[in-house]
């Protein structure tokens, strides 16, 4: 552990502030709340908010995961990881079921995650409405009214242009039937797994300077029409080094021009090559 | 028919701007009321506080003084400005229409004509896209749209296709009072009439009661069954359009009648 630096990187205020906020959040799931945002060592969207939210949750005992499209080896990961195992001292892992606290960006892991675990996202734009309603003024006042029907203004966009909803990632859902939330960045096939998820999901937006949040077995509904309902699309493909099919694909060219189909969450597709799936 | 209870009445409202100290007011002293059914023009020159009292008629201004009561649907009366936000806008999106000078701020330019007139009915709850698109569909051609271009972008639309695809979007909630502020300036005469013509037949056929604030008194003589006269504020002269423009009382509609350049 480097010397130098409070536990966690963050001073003990800062983390309180940070505290604060969640709780609100956790209080009013989906609803945004604003924080002071700290600089910290990596730029703003490179995980900046995901990265407070895991400093101010992190305990002495806790286990880290960090992933990244899924996986536990990219760039960002394997910072992040080191990051915090070098200033908080903290044991970290690659297992998904060994986790206490897992940080992502673009996944859920496809393990199902148990009460007592945390899921940290981080998130570029935490705003739903901002492609359609660029005012923030305006935003606070459509969240404060309830008032969604823009939302579904994209949706129908969508179904008009490609007869189908196009929207693959970053699918706007409903929280305990109050608050439109933007998922972050994850693929719309993860959306059900956020539904009465029994760990507790925390989102983090550094350079927007809002934290989120999901308690435990919330109600999480993705929009829809009701002749369009929403559903999950497999890729019809299997992974080429577990051969699971039921999990999300990344789609990898070779050198060669052969198309090869892997699992995107590295530690399910070790589970699954392991024989470990329950 | 129209009912002998009014649909909305406006007591003595005033509004001047805190940003001009001492100066004017921009809408002293105004009253009147609106029948359900009927249209009524708002003219004067420019500066004459047309469109402020539209805007504070329509609660998107709050006025320094005076009340706007109106009776919704249900039969109830609403004091529209002092009661809570929330009701305000519910009121705006779904018993009132707004239909804006510029087309472009009225409607939403990056999503489709479709969408465009969906987006009342998604806002009231609607959830199935079959019927909003039908619906859609239905309204363009209510107001003389193809609606083989349901999914072009308003971008694509003339100036006048745009004023008819903001009024379809504004109609589609069936509103029982619609606001126009200068619908029919910025268009060409030919286009214009067109224009006026479908107004005055949808608001015939909807049963609509209009406000419509303009300067060209040839619209208020061919849409207006009535007419109020504003001038420096203040509601100068107000009476059946015939009558006003025929017979002027007041000197500056005198002035105004007498201005028109007859081609």
């Amino acid at each position: 552990m480097t010397s130098g630096y409070n536990f966690a990187y963050l001073d003990e205020n800062t983390k309180r502030m940070l505290r604060r906020g969640l709780l609100k959040a956790i209080a009013i799931p989906g609803h945004q709340v604003p924080f002071a945002s700290r600089e910290m060592p990596l730029a703003h969207g490179w995980g900046t908010g995901g990265i407070q939210v895991t400093a101010a949750v992190l305990g002495e005992h806790d286990v880290l995961k960090v992933i990244d499209q899924g996986s536990d080896d990219t760039t960002n990961a394997v910072n992040i990881r080191q990051f915090f195992a070098r200033t908080a001292g903290v044991a970290t892992t690659t297992r998904t079921r060994e986790a206490t606290v897992i940080q992502t960006r673009h996944r859920i892991p496809e393990a199902p995650l148990k009460a007592g675990q945390i899921l940290v996202y981080q998130v570029p734009q935490p705003e739903p409405l901002y492609r359609l309603e660029p005012r923030r003024a305006e935003t606070l006042t459509l969240h404060a009214f309830a008032e969604y029907g823009l939302m579904n203004v994209k949706l129908y966009e969508d179904l008009a242009r490609w007869g189908r909803v196009e929207t693959a990632y970053d699918y706007p859902v409903r929280v305990d039937g109050r608050y439109v939330m933007a998922p972050s960045p994850i693929p719309a096939f993860d959306n059900p797994k956020m539904h009465r998820m029994p760990a507790l999901q925390l989102f983090g937006a550094g350079r927007e300077k809002r934290l989120y949040a999901i308690p435990p077995y919330t109600d999480v509904h993705s929009l829809d029409f009701e002749d369009h309902p929403f559903e999950v699309h497999l890729q019809g493909q299997a992974c080429a080094l577990c051969g699971c099919t039921t999990s999300f694909l990344d789609e990898t060219v070779q050198a060669e021009g052969e198309v090869l189909w892997t699992c995107s969450d590295s530690d399910w597709c070790r589970e699954q090559q392991e024989g470990l799936a329950l | 028919m129209t009912s002998i209870e009014p649909l909305l009445q406006v007591r003595a409202l005033g509004h001047r701007f805190p940003s001009v100290r001492g100066g004017p007011w921009a809408v002293c002293d105004a009253s009147f009321e609106l029948f359900a059914g009927e249209v009524v023009a708002i003219v004067g020159e420019s500066g004459s506080g047309k469109s402020t009292l539209l805007n504070a008629v329509g609660a998107r201004l709050r006025p320094l003084a005076g009340q706007v009561l109106y009776r919704t649907a249900a039969g109830a009366w609403v004091d529209v400005h002092a009661a809570p936000e929330r009701q305000r806008r519910e009121l705006a999106r779904s018993e009132w229409g707004f239909v804006e000078q510029a087309a472009a701020d009225g409607l939403r330019l990056n999503v489709s004509a479709g969408a465009n007139i969906g987006e009342r009915l998604m806002g009231r709850g609607d959830r199935h896209y079959g019927r909003l698109r039908a619906t859609a569909a239905d309204w363009m051609q209510r107001v003389e749209l193809d609606p083989a271009r349901i999914d072009d972008a308003p971008r694509a639309f003339s100036g006048g296709m745009r004023q008819r695809l903001q009024i379809a979007r504004n109609l589609v909630t069936q509103p029982r009072l619609v606001l126009m502020d200068e619908p029919t300036s910025g268009l060409d005469v030919s286009v214009q009439a067109r224009l006026l013509d479908l107004i005055r037949h949808l608001s015939q056929r909807l049963h609509l009661c209009a406000l419509i604030v303009t300067h060209d008194l040839g619209v208020a003589r061919l849409l207006a069954q009535r007419t109020l006269v504003m001038h420096e504020g203040r509601i100068v002269e107000q009476g059946l359009t015939d009558r006003v423009l025929d017979d002027p009382q007041h000197p500056y509609t005198q002035l105004l009648v007498s201005s028109v350049v007859a081609p």
